[in-house]
C-alpha cells in the first residue's frame, strides 16, 4: 500500500514551545486517516503543517521532514503555492467566499489562468455533483454562496477544494459546526471520495473517526501514543493511555 | 473519576454474571445429588429452579442491549459486553443440561443402577471445578487461569470414554440392562457438554481480556 | 411604610435625572438649531440663479460662489486621487505585509499622531514644500498636495479597519486553494473592505472640503474672477470664499456669505449620506 506523506522526526515549535514532539507517520494512499485527540495536542497543528498553512503565523520553527510523494515539502523545490494546490483543506466553520456558487467554485481555477468557460463550466457540474449537491443548488449556481445552508455550505467548501483536483485533502473537524443530517451526508461523501483522493480528518467524534477512518492517530501533548487501523484502535488499543482516552476514562 | 456510573453498571454486570455461574453451579451438584440419591423430590424441583436462571440470563442481556444502546462503549469495555453476552448463552445451556440429567433422574426411578456410579460423579466433580475456576478468571480477567481449564476438559473426555466403554460392556453381557444403560450414557453426555461449555466461556474470556479470539479444545 | 417612602424618593431622584438629561441634549439641539435658523435667515433670499453662476464682486447681490465650488470640487477630486492610491497602498502594507517589528511599531505611531496634526501646520509644511521648495506656487496642484496629505493618515487607519475586518477564515480559505497572497489581497482582502476604505476616504473628503487654514496659508487666492484651467493655476475654495465674504465691511455682505454655508453644508450633507449609503447598501454580512 502506498505512501503518500511520510513524516520523519518532526518537531515543531510555537516560539520556544514545543508543540509537536518527534512525530514519525505515514499517510497511506486514498484511504482516510483520522488524528483523535483531546483539545490542544496537536492535531490541528500537524494537520497545517501538511500543507505549509503554519506559514502564516509569526515564530514558528520546524525540525524534521514531512515528505510528500518523496520530496520534503519544507526544504526541497516545492513552492508552498503549489504544495497548497496538491493539497486541499476544508475547515471546521464553511467558509464561502461572498460570492455565487459559482465563482466560488472556479475561483481556484481562475487565478490559475483557466480562462476557458466551457472548462469551468464543467468543473461546477462535476464537482457539486461529486459532493451531492448539484441537484440541490442547480438552479442558484449565480445566487450567493451565503444564502445555503451550513451543511450546503460545507458542501459546497468541499466542491471548491476538489475543484483544483488535489491529491490530498486535509480536513479539520469538518463536521463540528453541523446538525447530524448534515454530518451523515458529508460522511457519506468522504467515503465516496477516498476513491480518489487521500483525506486526512482531525475529529473529536470518537463514533466519527470509527465509522469512517481506516487508520487512526491518538494524539496526546503533541505525540503520537498510537496509530493503527481504526478497528485495532477501538477495539484492542495498546496502550492504556489511548484505552482511557476512548473510553471515556481520561482525567 | 469519568464515567463513575458506567463503572458501577460494568461491576454490577460482573457481578450478575458471576451470581448466573454461580447458580448454574448449584443446580448442576443438586441435580447430580439427587441423581446420585435417587431423590425423586429433588430432581422434580430442579426444572422450577432452572427457571430463575433463565430469567437472570433475559435481565443480564437487557443490562448488556442497554449499555451497548446508550454508553457507547469502545475497547475494553465492548470485549466485556460481548463476552459477556456470549458467556451467559452458555451458562444458560449447562443450566438446561442439569434439567435434563433431573429429567433422567425421573426416568430411572427407584430402579437399582445397573453399576455403581464412579465415573460419573468424578466428571461432575470436574465439572465444578472448572466452573468455579472459570467464574474466577472471569472476575480476576487472569487468562492463564482461563488456559488451564482447558486442560481440565481433556480429562472429563477421557472419563466420558471410560463410562462408554462400561455401560457398553454391561449392555453387550445383558440386553435387558439397554433402557436404564443408554439413560446413564446421555448422562455422561451431558456432563461432557458442560465441561465443553465451559470452555468456551473460557475462551471468551481470553478474548475480553487480550482482544484475540483463541480455540481451546 | 419606610420601604415604600425610599422607593417613592428614589423614583423622584431618578426622574429628576432622566429630565436633567434630556435637558442637556436639548440645549444642544437648542443652540444649533438657533446658528441654523440665523444662517437660512440670512441666507435663503441670496440664493437666486445667478448666484450660482455669477463670480465674486464687489456688489453683493452680483456676488456668485461659481469659481469657489468650481475650485473646491477640482481639489477634492486630485486630492482623493492622489491620497487613495497611496493611503490605501499603505494600510495594504502595513495590515499584510509588515512584520511584527519596532520599526513597523514606530511608523504606525507616526501615522496615528499625523492624524492629529493641526491642519494649519499642514498648510506650513505644504507652503514649504510644494509652494516654495518644488516651485509649484500657490496653484492647484500645490493645494491638492497639502490637503492629501492631511487626509492621508486618516484614509490610511480607516483602511487598515476595514482591512483589519476581513475575517481570517476567509484569507485562509484562499491560501488553502493555492492562490498567492497578493491575489487573495486583490481578490478577497479588498472587495470585503471596500465599503469601510471607501467610506472612510469620502468622510476624510468631506473633512477636507471645509477646511479653510491650510489653504489660506498656502495662498488659495482670496479674491478671484476665473476658474483654474491648469494644476498650476491659482484657485479658491468654498470656505475660503465665505472666510472673504464675511471679512467684507458692507453689511450685505454677511448675507452672501450665508447663502455660501447653505451651499456647503448641503454639499457636506450630500457626501456623507453617499457614504453612509454605501457603507449600507455593501456591508457584506457573513452567515453565522
Amino acid at each position: 500500500m502506498g505512501v503518500r506523506i511520510k513524516i520523519e522526526n518532526l518537531d515543531f515549535y510555537y516560539g520556544k514551545f514545543k508543540a509537536l514532539k518527534n512525530i514519525n507517520m505515514n499517510i497511506y494512499d486514498k484511504k482516510i486517516t483520522a488524528f483523535i485527540g483531546p483539545s490542544g495536542c496537536g492535531k490541528s497543528t500537524l494537520l497545517r503543517t501538511l500543507n505549509r498553512m503554519n506559514d502564516f503565523v509569526d515564530g514558528v520553527k520546524i525540525d524534521g521532514k514531512v515528505l510528500f510523494d518523496g520530496i520534503d515539502i519544507y526544504n526541497g523545490d516545492l513552492d508552498p503555492v503549489e504544495l497548497r494546490r496538491k493539497v486541499g483543506m476544508v475547515f471546521q466553520r464553511p467558509n464561502p467566499f461572498p460570492k455565487t456558487i459559482y465563482e466560488n467554485i472556479v475561483f481556484g481555477l481562475k487565478n490559475n489562468g483557466v480562462k476557458d468557460k466551457k472548462i469551468l463550466d464543467d468543473v461546477v457540474e462535476r464537482t457539486l455533483k461529486g459532493v451531492y449537491l448539484y441537484d440541490e443548488v442547480k438552479n442558484k449556481i449565480n445566487k450567493s454562496a451565503l444564502d445555503l445552508s451550513g451543511g450546503q455550505q460545507q458542501r459546497l467548501c468541499i466542491a471548491r477544494a476538489i475543484a483544483m483536483q488535489p491529491e490530498v485533502i486535509l480536513m479539520d473537524e469538518p463536521t463540528s459546526a453541523l446538525d447530524p443530517i448534515s454530518t451523515a451526508k458529508i460522511e457519506e461523501l468522504l467515503l465516496e471520495l477516498k476513491k480518489d483522493y487521500t483525506i486526512i480528518i482531525v475529529t473529536h467524534s470518537m463514533q466519527q473517526a470509527a465509522r469512517i477512518s481506516d487508520y487512526t492517530a491518538f494524539f496526546l501533548s503533541g505525540e503520537v501514543i498510537e496509530f493503527d487501523e481504526t478497528s485495532k484502535i477501538f477495539s484492542v488499543p495498546r496502550d492504556k493511555r489511548t484505552e482511557d482516552y476512548i473510553t471515556g476514562r481520561f482525567g | 473519576m469519568l464515567r463513575e456510573g458506567f463503572d458501577k453498571r460494568i461491576s454490577g454486570l460482573k457481578d450478575k454474571v458471576f451470581q448466573m455461574g454461580n447458580m448454574v453451579d448449584s443446580l448442576i451438584s443438586e441435580s447430580m445429588e439427587a441423581l446420585l440419591n435417587q431423590d425423586l423430590e429433588a430432581a422434580a424441583q430442579i426444572e422450577k429452579k432452572d427457571d430463575k436462571i433463565d430469567k437472570l440470563e433475559m435481565e443480564i442481556e437487557g443490562e448488556c442491549m442497554n449499555l451497548l444502546t446508550l454508553q457507547q462503549p469502545l475497547a475494553g469495555d465492548l470485549r466485556l459486553i460481548a463476552a459477556a453476552l456470549k458467556i451467559i448463552t452458555d451458562l444458560e445451556r449447562m443450566g438446561d443440561h442439569a434439567v435434563n440429567i433431573a429429567h433422567v433422574t425421573l426416568e430411572i426411578g427407584k430402579e437399582p443402577f445397573i453399576k455403581p456410579l464412579i465415573d460419573i460423579p468424578k466428571m461432575a466433580d470436574y465439572c465444578h471445578n472448572m466452573i468455579e475456576e472459570s467464574l474466577n478468571a472471569f472476575a480476576n480477567a487472569d487468562v492463564e487461569k482461563a488456559k488451564k481449564i482447558a486442560e481440565m476438559d481433556e480429562e472429563v473426555d477421557k472419563l466420558s470414554d471410560r463410562v462408554f466403554e462400561d455401560v457398553i460392556d454391561i449392555i453387550a453381557e445383558n440386553k435387558g440392562l439397554l433402557k436404564q444403560g443408554s439413560k446413564l450414557l446421555f448422562i455422561a453426555r451431558y456432563l461432557e457438554r458442560i465441561a465443553d461449555h465451559t470452555t468456551n466461556i473460557c475462551e471468551r474470556i481470553i478474548y475480553m481480556v487480550t482482544g484475540v479470539y483463541k480455540e481451546i479444545n | 411604610m419606610d420601604e415604600r417612602k425610599l422607593l417613592k424618593k428614589r423614583k423622584r431622584k431618578d426622574k429628576a435625572f432622566h429630565i436633567l438629561i434630556f435637558l442637556c441634549t436639548i440645549f444642544g439641539v437648542v443652540v444649533l438649531a438657533l446658528l441654523l435658523i440665523d444662517i437660512l435667515k440670512k441666507g435663503i433670499p441670496m440664493l437666486k440663479l445667478s448666484f450660482f453662476t455669477n463670480y465674486p464682486s464687489r456688489v453683493p447681490e452680483r456676488s456668485g460662489i461659481y469659481p469657489a465650488v468650481v475650485g473646491s470640487l477640482l481639489m477634492i477630486l486630485l486630492t482623493c486621487l492622489i491620497a487613495f492610491p497611496i493611503g490605501v497602498g499603505t494600510a495594504i502594507y502595513l495590515e499584510e505585509y509588515a512584520k511584527d517589528n519596532k520599526f513597523t511599531e514606530f511608523i504606525k505611531v507616526n501615522i496615528a499622531n499625523l492624524a492629529g496634526v493641526p491642519s494649519i501646520i499642514y498648510g506650513m509644511l505644504g507652503l514649504a514644500a510644494f509652494v516654495r521648495f518644488m516651485g509649484l506656487g500657490r496653484s492647484l496642484i500645490s493645494g491638492s498636495l497639502t490637503m492629501a496629505l492631511l487626509i492621508l493618515p486618516i484614509i490610511i487607519i480607516s483602511s487598515q479597519e476595514a482591512l483589519k475586518t476581513v475575517p481570517r477564515s476567509l484569507k485562509e480559505a484562499s491560501y488553502a486553494l493555492g492562490i498567492t497572497k497578493w491575489q487573495t489581497i486583490v481578490q478577497v482582502s479588498l472587495p470585503f473592505a471596500l465599503p469601510g476604505i471607501l467610506t472612510g476616504t469620502i468622510l476624510s473628503a468631506s473633512r477636507a472640503l471645509g477646511e479653510a487654514a491650510p489653504l489660506i496659508v498656502i495662498g488659495a487666492v482670496t479674491y478671484i474672477s476665473f476658474t483654474p484651467k491648469s494644476l498650476t493655476d491659482p484657485f479658491t475654495t468654498l470656505p475660503i470664499q465665505i472666510f472673504n465674504w464675511s471679512k467684507m465691511p458692507k453689511r450685505e455682505f454677511q448675507n452672501v456669505a450665508a447663502a455660501g454655508i447653505i451651499v456647503l453644508l448641503i454639499i457636506l450633507l450630500a457626501i456623507n449620506s453617499i457614504a453612509i449609503i454605501l457603507r449600507n447598501k455593501y456591508q457584506i454580512k457573513m452567515k453565522d
